[in-house]
């Protein structure tokens, strides 16, 4: 007998500006292991998205191949859903955003994923600034082949077997700084009060927002030696909280004048953020490397929104493409006849 | 918040909301498990060990349980808790040879019980395996109390009745029928080493108005009346009835009525509908056997022709509430008067006790009523005790029978010289239900089952005797369907924080929101920043200690648990462990 998730709900659940609860938000029940961290970053979207009151019809998901990319089957199941090739899902997401602008997407992707075998498509999405959030579901391993290192294992972290890791790690918030990203983050599966807030904000950014997200692999690499395990990354998370303020609502909460640095989003809505310091800037790129690197060596993983470019271009500006979908323009619209494509021929001559 | 003590009994208690609620704390959900595996011997003894009458209160009980029931709190309507009591009691062998023994010696200690009802039953039950020489007194030819004379027959058959009566007075204890005992101070002296009065509140309250001495003729109150039935001596009543009461008794008084000859009855009410104390249940079968009840009317006069009564005059009412919440009637000025050849009334009824010399050392209080501790049933004369309706008013059967239990452990301290404030601590036994969710949970998804319905036998043939049984019971398949409704409310969420490595799995897959993990704060501004708002304040918050990696605390509602067992099943270390609650009531000996 297996076990499924019952429909009630609270009865005093909360409803959102859309009238839905969180639960209207979920998707099928995982089939990950018991305490995955992925798992938690599912319910992190869907209080995310419960608390944008985003319609679950408005956003797309789309994944690669691996543990983290099974995620998408586990949230918004009224959602439009694509499940592409190993490391291939950023140009699956190019195609789908170029022909709809108009929908929210959310890439998932893993360690594996993006690192390795996805790692030239992961470049290039960003260096042409998609707007989208990517998630990254960072845990280290290979969590669905039993667990090997993957490319973001840090440096002497210990496996399961005992293997200790010889090569560098890639940091994929740096790769993001250095490639393009114009939102760059980086969240812990375990600490929802810092990571929901923060996929509110990569979701209200124009353009493409990465969230490596540490998400600790319960079955493989969550013992004592790894560097991704609940304990020590809780023990080396150096937090910078990240408070969500969508357009409509009075900012209320007070914060330490000096650290709190606030960042008007593009839609209106205000992101507030609490800074390690008062010299780190982060909308500009040198400085928050300086600050990650920094704390790496004092062995802190410096956690938060890092870095960000509020005025970039997106693809669709840069390629001036229609302003509306290509779904809602009539069939002349889109195949204009072969005087137009004439015309384009003779201008290529 | 201080963390929740789980060595506390009382705690789990509470979550078994069913079980909370019952007098006796009846463990419901452990035999409506047994009755799903169709082990109906064993679901009947798990009821009689703790209610005494399962076959009488699966037809009969007001059920406290059903409307604290945890699925009336995410669904509409509770678990069939009481009928699928009867299920076990309809669906059992022969229970005889699992009751307990009754030893040939005897203690040497002999107690009297006045009045046969529950409660004086119950006490014989606690106390003949103890080897305690009991005489029951009854002023009625045969045991059972009120549960004979007045329920009528066709809600409890006698054959029920009397095969629980017997398995308690084949007990052998010495029963004298029809005695009427009109002398506490009598009893005494016959050497008794204690005595327990359970008499019942045996007065039905009058209706002094105009007209009444004159017509005494064709007016009745409803409980003598009822017991003149139950006993035969009344056969017919007038074809015009008018039942004057809102409560049980008058619904059984009505219906009882259109069994024996009434064809136009009616239920007259002073208070509005709502504020009727009748169960909704009894109400519903009042009005099947087309008896309108009548409310806002409040009797003025009985109206007579020289003894011969015609009708009743009412005054209509308007129900006004002030501003502090206080009810009044106020007339509107009309008079309405209904035909009727007799009039049964059925407003409520009082203790008496005419027969309790007030020099035995029994202090009386308000009401004149005996002064009797509410724990140990104990009066000022040590020797006395009281229990049921006797001790503090008119309740219910399962009530008396709580009382019972209790004034056995009292005595049985009592007549071992020990003190009957020191009583024994109540049977708690937790275990691990290591095998997960499929080991107690009846389905594999809890979802949203509607309350079944139990079949009336056909209203023709009811009307037509008034020994034909009415419900017909759940067959075996819709009792498997309603007991499947069963939350498990007694399969607890038990936390150990010391494994939990705050992965936030469990509250990710609760579906009601039920699982937090915060920091530790003062519970009315905990109670506000849950997932959900824990705004039942009854319903305890589970606090755990403080957490390793963060210092927060787990913090859980109970209020909406559904006992679903999904944090478990999610919990990669064991943190969350299903366990089964079974709590048992601290019995005599």
């Amino acid at each position: 007998m297996t076990y499924a998730k019952p429909a009630f709900r609270h009865p005093d659940a909360r409803t959102n500006d859309v009238g839905c609860t969180r639960r209207d938000y979920e998707g099928g029940l995982s089939t990950l292991c018991a305490g995955c961290g992925h798992d938690s970053i599912s319910a992190a979207i869907i209080d995310a998205c419960f608390e944008l009151s985003i319609e679950p019809h408005r956003v797309a998901k789309l994944s690669g191949i691996g543990c983290s990319s099974k995620t998408p089957a586990y949230f918004l199941s009224g959602s439009h859903s694509f499940n592409s090739v190993h490391g291939r899902m950023p140009s699956v997401a190019t195609g789908a955003n170029v022909a709809n602008r108009d929908l929210i997407y959310i890439g998932v992707s893993g360690d594996g994923d993006t690192a390795s075998i996805g790692m030239g498509q992961f470049a290039h999405v960003m260096r042409r600034n998609l707007n989208m959030t990517y998630i990254v579901e960072n845990n280290g391993c290979y969590g669905l082949t039993k667990g090997q290192d993957s490319a973001t294992m840090d440096t002497d972290s210990v496996s399961k077997k005992g293997d200790i890791n010889p090569y560098m790690p890639i940091d994929l918030v740096r790769v993001g700084i250095e490639v393009g990203a114009t939102f760059v983050g980086r969240s812990f599966s375990g600490d929802k009060e810092q990571l929901v807030p923060l996929i509110k904000a990569a979701i209200s950014h124009r353009g493409f927002a990465l969230l490596d997200i540490i998400s600790p692999c319960v079955t493989f690499n969550n013992h004592q030696g790894s560097t991704k395990s609940y304990a020590s990354f809780r023990e080396h998370n150096e937090a910078m909280p990240v408070d969500f303020v969508p357009r409509r609502e009075a900012i209320t909460t007070s914060y330490d004048a000096g650290v709190v640095h606030e960042v008007c989003m593009h839609d209106g809505s205000v992101l507030r953020l609490q800074k390690v310091n008062e010299e780190y800037d982060i909308e500009d790129p040198q400085s928050a490397l300086q600050a990650i690197a920094h704390h790496a060596k004092q062995e802190r993983i410096l956690t938060g929104l890092l870095y960000i470019n509020r005025n970039s271009e997106e693809l669709h500006d840069v390629l001036q493409t229609a302003t509306k979908p290509l779904n809602t323009m009539s069939q002349r619209e889109l195949c204009p006849g072969s005087r137009f494509l004439d015309s384009i021929n003779a201008g290529l001559r | 918040m201080k963390p929740t003590d789980l060595r506390d009994p009382e705690y789990f208690h509470k979550v078994v909301d069913c079980q909370y609620a019952c007098p006796a704390h009846t463990p419901v959900p452990e035999y409506i498990r047994l009755i799903a595996q169709e082990r109906y011997d064993d679901a009947y003894m798990v009821n009689w060990e703790s209610n005494v009458f399962p076959g009488i209160l699966g037809r009969t009980c007001d059920r406290p349980c059903e409307p604290a029931c945890r699925r009336g709190r995410v669904e509409e309507e509770p678990v069939a808790i009481c009928r699928l009591k009867r299920v076990a009691a309809d669906n059992k062998d022969s229970i005889i040879d699992r009751l307990p023994k009754i030893p040939q010696r005897k203690n040497g200690k002999k107690i009297a019980l006045i009045g046969g009802g529950p409660a004086s039953l119950t006490v014989a039950r606690d106390l003949a395996p103890l080897g305690y020489q009991l005489d029951l007194y009854d002023d009625q030819p045969a045991g059972g109390g009120f549960m004979r004379s007045q329920i009528p027959s066709f809600r409890l058959p006698p054959t029920v009745l009397d095969e629980e009566v017997d398995y308690i007075l084949d007990m052998g204890v010495h029963t004298h029928f029809k005695t009427y005992v009109d002398s506490l101070k009598s009893v005494l002296d016959k050497g008794y080493d204690a005595v327990f009065v359970g008499t019942g509140a045996p007065r039905g309250s009058n209706l002094d108005i105009p007209g009444r001495e004159e017509s005494s003729k064709h007016i009745h109150v409803g409980i003598e009346w009822l017991g003149s039935v139950a006993f035969e001596h009344i056969h017919k009543i007038g074809k015009r009835v008018l039942v004057l009461g809102g409560g049980n008794t008058a619904m059984d008084c009505c219906r009882t009525a259109r069994r024996l000859g009434g064809e136009d009855v009616k239920v007259v009410v002073r208070s509005e509908f709502a504020k009727m104390k009748a169960s909704p249940w009894e109400i519903e079968d009042a009005q099947a056997e087309d008896i309108p009840i009548i409310n806002n009317h409040v009797p003025k006069e009985f109206v007579h022709e020289n003894g011969k009564l015609l009708g009743m005059k009412f005054d209509q009412v308007e129900v006004v509430y002030d501003a502090s919440g206080k009810r009044t009637l106020v007339p509107t000025g009309e008079e309405i008067f209904f035909e009727a050849d007799e009039v049964l009334i059925a407003i409520g009824q009082d203790n008496a006790f005419p027969w309790v010399e007030r020099n035995l050392g029994i202090e009386f209080g308000k009401w004149d009523m005996p002064q009797v501790d509410e724990s140990t049933f104990q009066s000022t004369n040590p020797k006395v005790f009281f229990g049921g309706d006797a001790a503090f008013g008119p309740e219910n059967i399962i009530t008396a029978v709580a009382h019972g239990h209790q004034a056995a452990v009292s005595i049985d301290l009592f007549l071992s010289g020990k003190s009957v404030r020191q009583r024994p601590a109540p049977g708690v036994n937790l275990i691990s239900q290591k095998m997960g969710v499929h080991e107690w949970s009846y389905d594999n998804l809890v979802t949203i089952d509607l309350r079944q319905k139990v079949p009336h036998v056909d209203k023709v043939v009811a009307l037509k005797d008034r020994k034909v049984e009415v419900e017909l019971g759940f067959d075996i398949d819709t009792a498997y369907r309603e007991a499947e409704r069963c939350l498990n409310c007694d399969v607890q969420t038990v936390f150990d924080g010391a494994k939990c490595i705050e992965c936030d799995g469990c509250t990710d897959i609760c579906p009601t929101d039920c699982i937090n993990f915060i920091d530790n704060s003062e519970e009315p501004v905990m109670r506000r920043s849950l997932r959900a708002p824990a705004n039942i304040e009854t319903q305890d918050l589970y606090v755990s200690e403080r957490l390793v990696q963060t210092d927060r605390v787990m913090v859980k509602d109970e209020n909406v648990c559904l006992h679903c067992g999904l944090c478990a099943e999610r919990c990669p270390t064991g943190a969350w462990d299903m366990q089964r609650f079974l709590y048992s009531v601290t019995k005599a000996g």
